[in-house]
């Protein structure tokens, strides 16, 4: 019987819970990360009205760069300060 | 199955004779009055390999799995080793009248043998046994699960069907082959090469020579492997970016140094091609780490929209011998002569075609006109470049005795645009750059941003360029990394 060894990591990479769902949006305080990919702010803006007119209030945040993931510290802040986020893509 | 146990080894004693023979082995029999003598005069401790009948009269043991005969480097039956507190102080092999009494003190040995014999080979050295043996007395020091291929299985297609393979046959890594691989380096297997994105896992040496024989890498090519690996998993490099991105970009390998004759990497005809062993899975053993370890596969992390065919992996050799230039490494910052790997996040080649140039001005021209199309001749410092530079548009460099520092000097000029044709809507194009910098003279490329390296077979007026992702901070910087043993 032919033996061979896992090639992989053998394990699944670490899950993350959500934060649990917001049932309103009423007082709530929403993230707006803006990724740096060209007119995601004209989507987040409108995004942003749309929030406001349902009684949600709006932080804004940005990536420096679309291609790297955010820095910790930028998560580390959003999770702090926001009851969600919406991150934006757009080109 | 669990890790394997590691074999016990059987003392041998402090002090005294040590012989270690086979049945299978004429110079063995030859010597039996021999050793009958030493164990009535002598400490005589007797291991035999194959035949527990063998000297059972005068106290052989069986060396049942070889464990004695493999961890003293037994290479020849019969062997007779003399041991002083408790370490070995020396040994003799074959059958020698003069030697066996010089080793032994006796006055006298084997009257009416011949004076002389050679031994055989140690059964711990046969060829059909040696893989065998190496697991069994190596194979505890890895620490990768062992998964048992069922008998009605294909281990080419329970590879596949486990989502191992990059969608090619992976060679099916048995603990022997891993062994094998693991004797190219002299780092431990448990050594930690880098932490991967994207799941970011911390690999070892063991789990990179896995993947690296998968991808059909001899041993030697394995420092190469761990290099690009180390090099992949840099801040700079952004590997979890390049897998992230829509592009086509992949990690593109390119090896600098005396390593790259040694282990036989072409920088010659077809050098981006197929056809060279180590050029076709030095760049694959690093993309089945990133699959397999990093667990970037398309379609999830890696969301490439189109790839390309370079994304199996790219390696590939630097003509260094005839260049103009100083190798590539040695441009990057180390010192002319290290074997080094340098990772630049690419995909290609594009062809830069021009048999007429005779002059360095000219052909620049040529060269710079391609590469200011890269990607889109709207777009600018966004994306690195390397020109692959061929033997024969090399020779109009170093007949005019241009190096790589006059080559970039004069292309920087070329490589301006006008701001005005390359905004949104200039030449009826939609792409392009903001209204703002119209009155911007810019450089298609930022400082840094292109790299040049000589490779090709003798023929052929052709160069070629490898086009970049995201470039510099905001993506993919060029990383170079010294090969170690």
């Amino acid at each position: 019987m032919t033996v061979v060894l896992d090639p992989t990591a053998g394990r699944a990479a670490a899950g993350i819970e959500t934060a649990p769902r917001l049932s309103s949006l009423e007082g709530a305080t929403i993230g707006l990360l803006d990724i740096s990919k060209p007119r995601g702010d004209v989507f987040l803006r409108r995004v942003e009205e749309l929030l406001t007119e349902r009684g949600a209030t709006v932080h804004h945040y940005r990536k420096p760069t679309f291609a790297k993931p955010a820095p910790v510290d930028l998560r580390h802040e959003i999770a702090t300060t926001c009851d969600a986020v919406i991150e934006a893509l757009a080109d | 199955m669990s890790a394997r146990p590691t074999v016990s080894v059987p003392a041998l004693p402090d002090d005294g004779l040590v012989a270690i023979i086979k049945r299978d082995c004429a110079t063995c029999e030859l010597v039996v009055p021999v050793l009958g003598d030493l164990a009535r005069t002598h400490d005589l401790t007797i291991w035999v390999q194959d035949d527990p009948t063998f000297c059972a009269d005068i106290g052989s043991r069986l060396d049942a799995d070889l464990a004695v005969s493999w961890h003293h480097d037994i290479e020849t039956v019969p062997t007779l080793i003399r041991r002083t507190g408790g370490e070995e102080a020396d040994r003799i092999v074959g059958w020698n009248r003069e030697e066996w009494i010089a080793f032994t003190g006796a006055d006298s040995l084997g009257d009416g043998l011949p004076e002389w014999r050679p031994g055989c080979g140690s059964l711990s050295v046969d060829p059909s046994m040696t893989d065998e043996l190496t697991v069994r007395f190596s194979g505890s020091m890895l620490r990768a699960r062992r998964i048992e291929v069922a008998e009605l299985e294909d281990e080419m297609e329970m590879a596949f069907d486990r989502g191992w393979s990059d969608g090619l046959p992976v060679v099916p890594p048995t603990e022997a082959r891993v062994l094998r691989m693991l004797e190219g380096t002299t780092r431990p297997p448990d050594q930690i090469v880098a932490t991967i994105p994207p799941d970011l896992v911390e690999v070892t040496v063991e789990q990179v020579a896995i993947n690296a024989v998968m991808a059909g890498c001899k041993p030697e090519y394995l420092p190469v492997v761990l290099a690009a690996v180390e090099a992949a998993c840099t801040d700079e490099f952004n590997m979890h970016g390049l897998l992230a991105t829509t592009y086509f970009s992949g990690p593109v390998v390119i090896v600098n140094g005396p390593i790259v004759e040694r282990i036989g990497m072409n920088s010659g005809h077809n050098v981006l091609g197929q056809g060279n062993r180590a050029n076709s899975t030095i760049g694959r053993a690093l993309q089945l780490v990133v699959r397999n370890l990093g667990g970037g596969r398309p379609g999830e992390v890696d969301m490439g929209m189109q790839g390309a065919p370079s994304k199996l992996g790219w390696s590939f050799a630097e003509r260094e011998h005839d260049s103009p230039f100083e190798p590539l490494a040695a441009a990057r910052g180390l010192p002319a002569g290290t074997d080094a790997v340098t990772l630049f996040a690419g995909q290609g080649p594009i062809p830069i075609v021009d048999q007429l140039s005779r002059t360095p001005e000219s052909l620049t021209r040529s060269i710079a006109s391609v590469l200011l199309a890269y990607a889109h001749p709207k777009l600018i410092i966004g994306f690195d470049c390397i020109v692959v530079l061929s033997p024969e548009h090399g020779r109009i460099y170093s007949e005019a005795g241009w190096g790589r520092a006059r080559v970039m000097a004069e292309l920087e000029p070329l490589l301006v645009r006008s701001g005005a044709e390359l905004v949104r809507g200039a030449g009826g194009i939609a792409e392009g750059l903001p209204e703002a910098m119209a009155e911007a003279d810019l450089p298609k490329f930022r400082a840094g941003g292109l790299q040049f390296v000589h490779a090709g077979g003798d023929a052929g007026l052709f160069s070629s360029l490898i086009g970049g992702w995201v470039s510099g901070d905001v993506g993919s910087a060029p990383v170079t990394v010294e090969v170690t043993p």
